[in-house]
């Protein structure tokens, strides 16, 4: 079946069984790899995206279920042109092996376009969805609340 | 694809007939120098193993995969420490496979040595000796926590030897004599202050030969190393731009994924594929013997058709339920000891003289655990009749090649590896199992590129586990401390297991890394014996994250936390007097982690604090778990840490590697474990095999000390004593002595 999708800005159209989950869309049929697998029933969050501002499993939304703009790691910002959340991973050095990192920003974004003066208990529960193998939890606290402050424009 | 890559696949392309460029220098202290793996395409120029240069820039080439340690930028920081180029004009690769990249520290790791101990010189000998080993047997791995110790001699040489024939290479151009000659930059500059750039000067210096004995520079003068630098992989790490094996893209590449038999090293009977074949997308089913594979147009789809397969699977080669298996890993007990690698004074004899009533005896069990790394395991192949190239993500480059050469009928230098960058690994990618497969996938499709991705399912039933391990102890008081400490181990070999995968062959022989963490620990105890005793299980095991200490260090750990409290003494203050005199700088890990923590042995209403340490990969290091009751359950609240490298060569990584290993330890400890049922595995995903998450995780703080005589490696240190600590701080909050892993079956967690 044929589906109309805006990922990033850009239009595009799929060819795909109506079930096929939208991380395998952006995947391997648009060839946007930002977006990770890392277990396909959404209990890690290595697939999350933003569709209109909110975070999304990618790995468990049907592609036919799909209604609104889809933002991926790579819309967010770019290594020339980054968003405020990824200046504060770097200035936090947050990533170790990185692999649930796109995941883990998409989440943080999220949640702080939301909730722009978050508790630690807010960041906690916003982020308990998003697992890290290589435990870095500790800087990702820093930086979400560094990015919070500086999206407050303090 | 890499610049590496390109070089390495070009080599086969044109041979020997490639542009020459590639002069080894005077790195490598050997009887016969291995070829520079590298070989020069048009423009470029390849200084020695680890240094290209073209017009484009700077190329260090790293011989160990970055798979989040942080190695590529301490590797890189080594060789423009000494090659005096700026931190942002340089790009890093990983090495193709090559003799030349051999990890000689982690060889050296083989000897049946306590590493705190003062080497003599024929040990030294003998460690040299070692050293040239891994040259010989393609040892271009990474693990052991040994990356930053091997390279820490060699990576700068090399960056100071390139910048030597640089300048040499001006010297001639210009005339006149090297020693006039400076560099700032990466520029080479002359008293006149005439400048040639060293991507201009670099086609002349790879004609010179490269001078012998250059020095370093001295600790003073660093000003990379000793530094916490920007990680060169993190701003694409950041932006979802870093290319992990997983995320590798071909002009028309297809996707496949596998199922192989859930009880592992059994075979498959038969299968019925009737309902897969049809599916949409599918394009082939490939028998492995095992298992099967479909090859898809879309990673998904394959994974579908796969779940339509009716398989019927024969039996496992070890006991079908865990708790059989446990009992063959008990009865290890009653055949002779592997090894008795601690052997001091004479328990025996002690014991037998003393009151029964007076020795302590316990029992400690650990269980077999997966690495569970982020991404699960994936490799992409390409096979084109006469050669095929594999994008993978692995530890062992050489062996990797080797293996899935002999997989696909090939010889060794018709396969390119490429080593992308790793989204976890833990031990898991050193195995070679999913390169094989994919490469034998893309057999199937000549000229199709086919990345083969493995479900989490997939990955996590199919590991080379952490082996479940069971520990015996009987131990003796005096009012300050133990006179006994007698511990037997009883695990299956994870090295033996590993050889035999690699040889092909059963290995046999005295095995280290199974009481690694238990033997080799800093304490004078006047009876003090480490016995090892190996299971005969054929259940697949390997290397995860510390190895031995992993599960070694909680034992003894705590043990000698019982042997402290069942006498009322303050388990760090007995812990320091055992350890006067054998080994200061493991004493002062200790006192300052006490500082750190404000330990006064005493814990606060609904607190407990528990401390450990191990001394593992010759990095001591010491900590303390603090725990607090809340409505909601026991919470982990706050860890202190602190450890000796002997250099700290970047201190802000060395600080995220012990976070990382408490956390990695810490979750194990609380919850991780893999039983079987059936000869399967029973957890299949992250829900039934979870890891501390940002809500459960607690607040760490992490000093790094400089005490010791050597530089040693931290990927792994900071695991071992996070579990021990846990448990004797809940102890310390319940006055409960959990005895086996994990502990959430014997406490409520928040
Ligand atoms: S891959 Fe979607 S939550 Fe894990
Ligand atoms: S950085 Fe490796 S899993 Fe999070």
């Amino acid at each position: 079946m044929a589906f109309n999708l805006t990922v990033d800005g850009t239009a595009y159209s799929v060819d795909v069984p109506a079930d096929m989950p939208l991380l395998w869309v952006l995947r391997d049929e648009l060839g946007l790899t930002g977006t990770k697998y890392g277990c396909g029933i959404s209990a890690c969050g290595a697939c999350t995206v933003q569709i209109d501002g909110q975070a999304v499993r990618s790995c468990v939304l049907p592609i036919s279920d799909l209604s609104g703009e889809v933002t991926t790691i790579e819309g967010l910002g770019t290594p020339e042109n980054l968003a405020t959340i990824q200046q504060s991973w770097i200035d936090h050095q947050v990533a170790q092996c990185g692999y649930c990192q796109p995941g883990q920003i998409m989440q943080a974004a999220a949640f702080l376009a939301e909730n722009p003066f978050p508790t630690n208990q807010d960041i906690d529960t916003a982020m308990a969805g998003n697992l890290c193998r290589c435990g870095t939890y500790p800087r990702i606290r820093a930086a979400i609340k560094d990015a919070a402050r500086q999206m407050r424009g303090g | 694809m890499g610049r590496a890559g390109k070089i390495a696949r070009r080599t086969f392309l044109i041979g020997s007939a490639a542009i020459a460029g590639g002069v080894a220098f005077g790195v490598y202290k050997l009887n016969q120098t291995p070829e520079n793996p590298l070989v020069a395409g048009d423009g470029q120029s390849i200084l020695n193993p680890y240094i290209l240069i073209d017009q484009t820039g700077i190329t260090i080439i790293t011989p160990r995969a970055e798979m989040g340690q942080g190695v590529h930028t301490s590797l890189a920081a080594m060789v423009a420490e000494e090659l005096d180029v700026r931190w942002q004009d340089i790009r890093v690769e990983h090495g193709p496979p090559g003799a030349a990249y051999a990890n000689d520290v982690l060889a050296k790791s083989a000897l049946l040595i306590k590493d705190f101990e003062p080497r003599s010189n024929l040990l030294l000998k003998v460690e040299d000796n070692l050293a040239k080993a891994p040259k010989v047997f393609g040892m271009q791995l990474t693990g052991g926590s040994s990356t930053t110790a091997d390279g820490y001699h060699k990576m700068r040489l090399a960056g100071a030897t390139a910048r030597q024939v640089l300048i040499e290479a001006a010297a001639k151009r210009w005339g006149g004599d090297p020693a006039e000659l400076q560099t700032h930059d990466g520029v080479v500059i002359s008293s006149s202050g005439k400048t040639a750039t060293y991507t201009d000067l670099a086609a002349e210096a790879a004609l010179i030969e490269p001078p012998q004995g250059i020095p370093l520079k001295p600790k003073s003068e660093w000003r990379y190393l000793g530094t916490s630098m920007p990680r060169v992989d993190m701003v694409s790490k950041s932006t979802g731009t870093a290319q992990y094996g997983i995320d590798t893209r071909l002009d028309g590449m297809l996707f496949a994924s596998i199922k192989t038999n859930p009880r592992l090293g059994g075979p498959m009977i038969s299968f019925d594929a009737t309902a897969a074949k049809s599916q949409p997308g599918v394009r082939k089913i490939v028998d492995l013997g095992n298992g099967v594979a479909v090859i898809a147009t879309n990673t998904w789809l394959a994974m579908q058709a796969l779940e339509l397969i009716d398989f019927t699977w024969g039996d496992a080669p070890y006991p079908a339920e865990s708790a059989e298996i446990n009992a063959t890993i008990a009865k290890a007990f009653e055949a002779r000891a592997n090894t008795t690698l601690r052997n001091d004074g004479d328990p025996d004899e002690v014991l037998s003289n003393a009151n029964p009533d007076e020795i302590i005896t316990a029992e400690y069990s650990a269980a077999y655990l997966a690495h569970a790394a982020m991404e699960p395991l994936n490799a992409t192949a390409l096979f084109e009749g006469d050669k095929l190239t594999i994008w993978s993500g692995n530890q062992a480059p050489v062996y990797t090649r080797q293996k899935v050469a002999k997989a696909v009928d090939l010889p060794r230098d018709q396969v390119t590896l490429i080593t992308p960058l790793i989204g976890g690994s833990f031990g898991r990618r050193l195995e070679f199992d999913y390169s094989i497969i994919a490469a034998r996938i893309a057999r199937e499709m000549p000229g199709t590129a086919i990345k083969t991705t493995w479900s989490r399912e997939q990955d996590m039933t199919h590991d080379f586990y952490r082996p479940a391990a069971i520990a015996r102890f009987r131990g003796l008081m005096s009012d300050t401390g133990p006179i006994v400490f007698d511990g037997k181990l009883a695990t299956q070999s994870a090295v033996q297991s590993f050889a035999g995968r690699l040889a092909g062959l059963p290995v046999f022989g005295p095995d280290r890394v199974l009481v690694e963490g238990m033997y080799d620990q800093p304490y004078g105890i006047a009876n003090y014996r480490v016995a090892g005793h190996i299971a005969d299980l054929d259940l697949p095991v390997g290397f995860w994250r510390s190895v031995g200490n992993s599960h070694n260090g909680f034992f003894h750990e705590c043990f000698m936390d019982e042997l402290a409290t069942a006498n009322d003494l303050d388990p760090l203050a007995m812990r320091l007097r055992l350890m006067q005199g054998v080994h200061a700088p493991s004493a002062k890990v200790l006192e300052r982690v006490a500082a750190m923590a404000g330990w006064t042995g005493k814990s606060g209403k609904n607190i407990g604090r528990g401390v450990a340490f191990t001394y593992s990969w010759g990095t001591p290091t010491a900590q303390i778990v603090e725990v607090r009751d809340t409505p909601n359950g026991i919470r982990i609240t706050k860890v202190w840490a602190a450890v000796d490298v002997g250099v700290a060569l970047d201190p802000r990584n060395i600080q995220a590697q012990v976070m990382s290993g408490i956390i990695y330890g810490l979750s194990a400890a609380m919850m991780g474990e893999i039983t079987f049922s059936d000869g399967q595995v029973e957890q299949t995903n992250f829900p039934d095999y979870d890891a501390l998450r940002m809500d459960n995780s607690p607040d760490i703080a992490v000093e790094v000390l400089e005490n010791k005589d050597r530089i040693t490696g931290i990927g792994e240190p900071g695991v071992p004593p996070a579990m021990p600590a846990l448990a004797n701080a809940l102890y310390d909050l319940t006055g409960k002595r959990a005895r086996s892993l994990p502990l959430n079956q014997h406490f409520d967690f928040a």
